[in-house]
């Protein structure tokens, strides 16, 4: 077992100030000498015929490579790394099928907006179009799910290339973006003049305009509301305005929901918090959402997991929509007021022109609101003691509390990722990494190797399902190369958990093809020489996670929970926000609120 | 400041869209319309004066709410440098159909009276057929087809509709993002 963490300390050794001096170089010396001046200090990547030239020079230089075990794991890595530390995330693949197997991982953080760079290599130039052996279009494949991306064919537009793709991935809304390089580009010599000029892209303009008029009307709106709530979203933690949403909670009193991206930029223990909205979301913020006549949407773009039916959606409730993408205005959800802008710049101008009020009609309100759901609580209700075994939501807030809610959870995606958004609650934004736009199962590994990558001394969890988890579970053995340690927390309940729930709600309960069979996970481990523990019992999480915690290197927690345990409330697809199946109580009613059923 | 429950209603626009003259752009953009759903009625793309700049008008049907987003949407392609929705400007706005009609000595003189009368005229003449040139709306050019047809239309094209404002002041390529403002006006 590798004990301590093997990467970036060849940051500390190395002279990494690029060379300013122009010289002959090769085109794969170039791609690195761009990557070294832009801060890169790791790739994920996979090595193949088209992208040889790019490895064989890699070697040159201080950057740590990560060997992956499959393409999609090289995506996620860089994604994870991107959202950990908020820097471009780096994967290389080489043409053909080790650039499709990216594809997954860019449409994921193309939907998230991650800001990541990923170089394919492609067939020669003389044989493009030609069917050669794997020669795959991959900017043709990849056009709608990346932020943009080129091709390119000779080795002097690399650099430039290279320059702009950084540039593009990490300005305005971040996104995804490819570099195809072909192998004649790769090989072939040409000047490089290192360059910190700005990068010239006519048509790329990611800075908003300016807002006078509309921030008037935001004003007004804000002065007058009675009963606002913020919708706090992903845009929160990407313009790191988490410092400013609290002083604009501090002189407004207004209660803020989070959407899943949203959860940690704004503190879940902090009393303005009401936690997750939407088809998961507590019953108390999908109703004090309904009941608004004000909601300030903080870079969040109103996804339909979020609003349930769109029509019925906040229908009392004025707008106001801050959002750095024009695009997104009225994409879903129409608006009054149209704010385009950097979130934290927004809330920078609004706050010192709003006067400090307390609203505490609307407070009491809520609270009342609050208290009435809290009984179905799992964690403060029914669950532990009901004789039904180990309960998933339990093992998870177990893990808030074993790991002092100060540790970065990368989730998958399924129940465990939304029993996660309400049981563990998140202070510090960029501490929960999961993928919501996409909803990509085998997520959750690879984007916790790339976290590490970001945190090496950070404590990191991976909670994943059986199902997800087998999607990506040969990374396992990248641990083990990288020598790094992670916590894994398989939720094992032997079905495709979510599905199985949409089976029994609204299939009559007929699971088709979703008992799974899941290999050993404690013999998985130990065969990719990591440590490995089963859990049956709540008496056995505490002892097992902290025999993980212990440990030097990585750890596989197979928690054998209740098999047929489903997500509550939820807003089935359709239906109002506040139209929820809530979470039977002990007496085992299923009850809706008033307002609820009116609609 | 739009109201947000009022129903909108599609109507006809039309974008002139300046993008960088390189390879795929016109993928791009049709790609944008394709996966966003917004339904093109004719699609023009050329070079223009400008070294490295070529034009599209673009037809589509569309709210204006819609419209505004398939405005933002355009400029977020990195390619894109300018778009304008013209819908509401003073324009001139031109179809080129070419059509090819089925005429011998005998029709000849008939079919050529009607392209005279409509200020189409015959661009190419052979034994059995001749090539019509029309310009003019859609409508124009339809009402000619439907004239054509019982002489036999043997084959038919056209350009899409190309389209300039007639306002004096040249377009500023490089100037900062407009979106915002197309919104507030809404």
């Amino acid at each position: 077992m590798t004990a301590s963490l093997r990467r970036p300390d060849l940051r500390a050794t190395a002279d990494l100030r690029p060379d300013p001096k122009p010289r002959t170089l090769s085109g794969a010396h170039i791609l690195w000498e761009v990557l070294l001046a832009e801060g890169v200090e790791v790739v994920f990547g996979y090595p193949g015929g088209a992208i040889m030239p790019a490895y064989d020079a890699m070697a040159s230089y201080p950057i740590h490579h990560v060997l992956v075990r499959h393409e999609q794991g090289a995506s996620h890595m860089a994604d994870g790394y991107a959202r950990a530390s908020g820097e471009v995330g780096v994967a290389i693949a080489t043409s053909g099928p080790g650039a499709t197997n990216l594809v997954t991982g860019l449409a994921t953080a193309m939907l998230d907006s991650i800001p990541m760079v990923c170089i394919t290599g492609q067939v020669p130039s003389h044989l493009l179009g030609t069917d050669a052996f794997q020669e795959t279009d991959i900017t043709g494949v990849t056009l709608p799910i990346t932020k943009h991306n080129f091709l390119v064919t000779s080795a002097d537009e690399i650099a430039e290339t290279l320059r702009a793709a950084f540039y593009i991935a990490r300005s305005g809304r971040p996104g995804p973006v490819v570099v195809d390089i072909t192998k004649d580009a790769q090989q072939a010599e040409c000047l490089y003049t290192p360059s910190e000029a700005p990068v010239c892209l006519p048509g790329y303009r990611p800075e908003p305009p300016p807002l006078e008029r509309e921030l008037e009307a935001a004003l007004a709106l804000i002065e007058q509301a009675e009963r606002p709530v913020v919708l706090a979203g992903h845009g929160i933690v990407k313009a790191s305005a988490s410092a400013m949403l609290l002083e604009f909670v501090a002189k407004t009193d207004i209660p803020v929901a989070c959407t899943l991206l949203g959860l940690g930029g704004f503190p879940a223990s902090h009393p303005s918090a009401l936690g997750m909205m939407g088809m998961h979301g507590e019953a108390w913020v999908n109703h004090a959402i309904q009941e608004a006549d004000l909601l300030i949407a903080l870079g969040m773009r109103f996804d339909d997991r979020v609003t349930g039916n769109p029509k019925t959606f906040a229908t009392h409730a004025k707008k106001i929509h801050v959002e750095l993408d024009p695009a997104e205005i009225g994409k879903n959800v129409p608006v009054d007021v149209a704010l385009v802008g950097d979130v934290r710049e927004v809330l920078n101008t609004l706050v010192p022109r709003l006067t400090a009020r307390k609203r505490t009609a609307w407070s009491a309100r809520v609270e009342a609101i609050r208290t009435d759901s809290l009984g179905g609580d799992i964690v403060h209700g029914q669950t532990e003691d009901q004789n039904h075994g180990l309960h998933p939501a339990t093992v998870i807030h177990d893990l808030y509390r074993l790991t002092g809610g100060d540790a970065i959870i990368v989730t998958d995606v399924g129940q465990h990722q939304m029993w996660e958004a309400q049981y563990y609650p998140h202070d510090k934004p960029r501490t929960l990494l999961t993928s919501g736009g996409l909803g990509t199962m085998g997520f959750a590994l690879p984007a916790a190797i790339g976290a590490r990558f970001a945190h090496p001394d950070k404590e990191i969890w991976v909670i994943a399902g059986d199902g997800g988890f087998q999607m990506t579970a040969p990374e396992l053995s990248t641990c083990l190369q990288e020598g790094i340690k992670l916590h894994i927390a398989i939720i094992n309940n032997g079905f495709l958990g979510m599905v199985r729930q949409w089976q029994e709600m609204f299939y009559d309960k007929r699971y088709v093809a979703t008992p799974m069979i899941a290999p050993d996970f404690v013999k998985l481990a130990e065969a990719h020489g990591l440590q490995g523990a089963r859990v049956t019992d709540r008496a056995g999480v505490e002892p097992a996670v902290r025999a993980a915690q212990a440990f030097s290197g990585t750890t596989v927690i197979d928690f054998r929970v209740t098999e047929e345990a489903c997500v509550y409330p939820m807003v089935a697809s359709g239906r109002a926000l506040d139209d929820m199946i809530r979470r039977p109580r002990p007496a085992a009613e299923t009850t809706k609120t008033s307002e609820g059923d009116k609609k | 400041m739009t109201q947000p429950q009022t129903v909108e209603v599609e109507s006809k626009r039309t974008f002139v869209v300046h993008v960088e003259d390189k390879p795929g752009v016109l993928n791009r953009v049709a790609s944008l319309f394709r996966r966003r759903e917004y339904n093109i009625d004719s699609l023009n793309v050329g070079r223009t004066h400008e070294v490295g700049v070529s034009r599209m008008t673009i037809v589509c049907c569309a709210t204006p709410s819609t419209a505004r987003r398939i405005e933002a949407n355009l400029y977020k392609l990195v390619n894109v440098l300018r778009v304008d929705d013209i819908t509401e400007q003073a324009q001139v706005s031109k179809n080129l159909a070419l059509l090819k009609v089925g005429a011998g000595a005998d029709t000849r003189p008939q079919v050529l009276q009607i392209l005279e009368a409509v200020g189409a005229r015959a661009v190419d003449i052979g034994p059995a057929s001749l090539v019509a040139e029309i310009t003019g709306t859609h409508e124009e050019i339809d009402r000619l087809r439907e004239v054509l047809v019982p002489f036999g239309i043997l084959e038919m094209v056209q350009t899409g509709l190309v389209a300039m404002t007639r306002a004096a002041e040249k377009p500023q390529l490089h100037t900062a993002l407009r979106t915002a403002t197309a919104f507030d006006a809404a």
